[in-house]
């Protein structure tokens, strides 16, 4: 099933021209990679999947994102769509505000008020992003106080407790030591279960270790889109090739 | 003359005028407890600070300043409920809801209101302020109310200006992460931008409490000053500041040194909220 069908997707920020014509299409529960040198529209095509390019003053789409065939800059409420597709920033940015508020800001936002149904989800979501075992006793703690990674994995299951069925990441493990970026791998292996995800990464392992498809970003276009096995061993491209041989820029 | 030596003598003046303020706040303190803590142990401290009645002219004359001290706090109390409210809704739209062309417009008003002389600010208070009062709740329309609410105008700039400023540093990230989540740009700030804000709103407040409480020419004004403890929101009082400016004139002995004294109180309650301010910094800072 496709969750996302990109078409001919072209951004401007005011004249300048950050993506020329994407057309890609993202598989429900996959994990789907973006590679490519610094610059090239990877963030650009991940923040105009749940609009927060929006937020960009002289900020311009053309062309269609459909989101389970339908069109996310049509009819489809923005804040019901930035529920269906979460988003997890690189630099850790939990609120500050307790371990449990963090939680249940998204829950709260959709109208959860109930004391016990925000408990319960408190407990799962902090589960299913396997770290309620560090966080069980400090609920009522400040989230600011957590390590990095800590707080990294904090966002994501806050981004999970709305329920989404997209996650959208942005280099989400770039701050982070190793130790913290592997359990973060795990999570994101495991979350595959059940959502469709997004990364963007600059590390190149990191895509081959977790993704199931790589698209290799440059200059705004996507240049070869592929199985990750695929594109890491064999790519058609001489450009992709350079790039993930480390022979470019 | 020498580099070295002339460096020394630049610095040395540096350090000379930097200290003058320093001088100033010493002398102050030396010349108000000099002057006021006799008086004080003279009528005795339960009495002058505890004390329901200000008579300064019987014989023997009674010195308690009770009526003041409630007065002062009473009004300023008066002007947070009016002040915190609209000061701090008026900082979030001016920080994250309002359009740059509105902004042009209210930023320099504001700043105008900071620089009105409270005189003026007493002037409106008695034009307008006091015969609207009177019209609505009766009485002479000198009172805590009038005051109260003329003070809340006059600390607004206080309190949107620190607000504001802390609204901003705010980390565009939160809101983000809350737009993120689904959140509305309102819901987005109200939630998680506004109490990132809060420390430095709440010092916003603490200034704005200094403020209110040091002021005298615009609540002598409007305050009805009459020296007995107030009995409702609608009937006049006089604060610390009214009392010392109201009797300074004439008074002597000790009458004049029971209103350094009344002095003393006041420069206490600022320091004491000066205090809270550092602290309250200190805390925003971590
Ligand atoms: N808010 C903005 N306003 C104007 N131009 C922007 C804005 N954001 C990004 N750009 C430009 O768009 C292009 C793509 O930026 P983008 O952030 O998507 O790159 P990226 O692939 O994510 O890079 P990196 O790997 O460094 O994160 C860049 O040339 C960048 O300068
Ligand atoms: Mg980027």
């Amino acid at each position: 099933m496709i969750k996302f069908d990109i078409q001919n997707l072209k951004l401007y920020y005011g004249d300048y021209q950050a993506l020329k014509g994407i057309d890609l299409a993202i598989e429900e529960r996959e994990i789907t990679a973006f590679i490519g040198p610094s610059g090239c529209g990877k963030s650009t095509l991940l923040k105009s999947l749940n609009r927060m390019n929006d937020l960009v003053e002289g900020c311009r789409v053309v062309g269609k994102v459909l989101l389970d065939g339908e069109d996310i800059y049509g009819a489809l409420d923005v804040t019901e769509l930035r529920r269906r597709v979460g988003m997890v920033f690189q630099k850790p940015n939990p609120f500050p505000m307790s371990v449990y508020d963090n939680i249940a800001f998204g829950p709260r936002t959709h109208g959860i008020t109930q004391k016990h149904k925000l408990d319960e989800i408190v407990e799962t979501t902090l589960k299913n992003a396997a770290i309620w075992d560090e966080l069980k006793d400090r609920l009522k703690k400040s989230a600011i106080a957590l390590s990095g990674g800590q707080q990294q994995r904090l966002c994501i299951a806050r981004a999970l407790a709305v329920q989404p069925e997209v996650l959208l990441m942005d280099e989400p493990t770039s701050a982070l030591d190793p130790i913290s970026t592997g359990k973060i791998e795990e999570l994101i292996l495991d979350l595959k279960r059940r959502y469709s995800i997004v990364i963007v990464t600059h590390n190149m392992q990191q895509a081959t270790r977790i993704s199931d498809k790589t698209a290799f970003f440059l200059l705004g276009e996507v240049v070869e889109f592929d199985e990750t096995e695929n594109l890491f061993s064999a790519p058609r491209d001489k450009r992709t090739e350079d790039y993930i041989t480390g022979r470019f820029g | 003359m020498k580099t070295a030596t002339r460096e020394k003598l630049v610095s040395a003046v540096f350090l000379a005028v930097a200290l003058t303020s320093v001088a100033a706040v010493a002398l102050i303190c030396v010349f108000l407890f000099a002057s006021g803590i006799p008086a004080v142990g003279e009528i005795g401290v339960f009495r002058f600070l505890l004390g329901r009645e200000w008579s300064p002219t019987d014989v023997p004359p009674v010195f308690g300043i009770l009526p003041m001290i409630l007065g002062s706090l009473y009004v300023t109390a008066g002007a947070i409920l009016f002040g915190v409210p609209v000061g701090v809704l008026t900082s979030v739209f001016m920080a994250r809801m309002c359009r740059p062309r509105l902004y042009r417009v209210i930023k320099p008003a504001l700043d105008l209101l900071a620089g009105i002389p409270s005189i003026v600010y007493g002037f409106f208070g008695l034009m307008v302020l006091v015969p609207l009062t009177r019209e609505i709740f009766g009485g002479t329309g000198k009172s805590i109310f009038t005051a109260s609410l003329l003070l809340g105008i006059m600390i607004l700039p206080t309190i949107i200006g620190v607000s504001e400023s802390a609204l901003r540093s705010v980390p565009q990230s939160y809101y983000e992460g809350a737009l993120a989540l689904g959140a509305s740009h309102t819901r987005a700030v109200y939630f998680t931008v506004l109490p990132a804000a809060k420390s430095g709103i709440f010092a916003g407040v603490i200034l704005g409490i200094g403020r209110a409480i040091g002021e005298t020419m615009a609540v002598i004004m409007v305050a009805g000053n009459q020296a007995r403890a107030p009995t409702g929101v609608f009937k006049g009082v006089r604060t610390l500041t009214a009392n010392i400016v109201m009797e300074m004139g004439y008074s002597e002995g000790l009458h004049r040194e029971a209103l350094i004294a009344t002095g003393v109180v006041l420069f206490v309650f600022i320091l004491i909220i000066n205090v809270s301010f550092s602290l309250v910094k200190r805390r925003s800072k971590q």
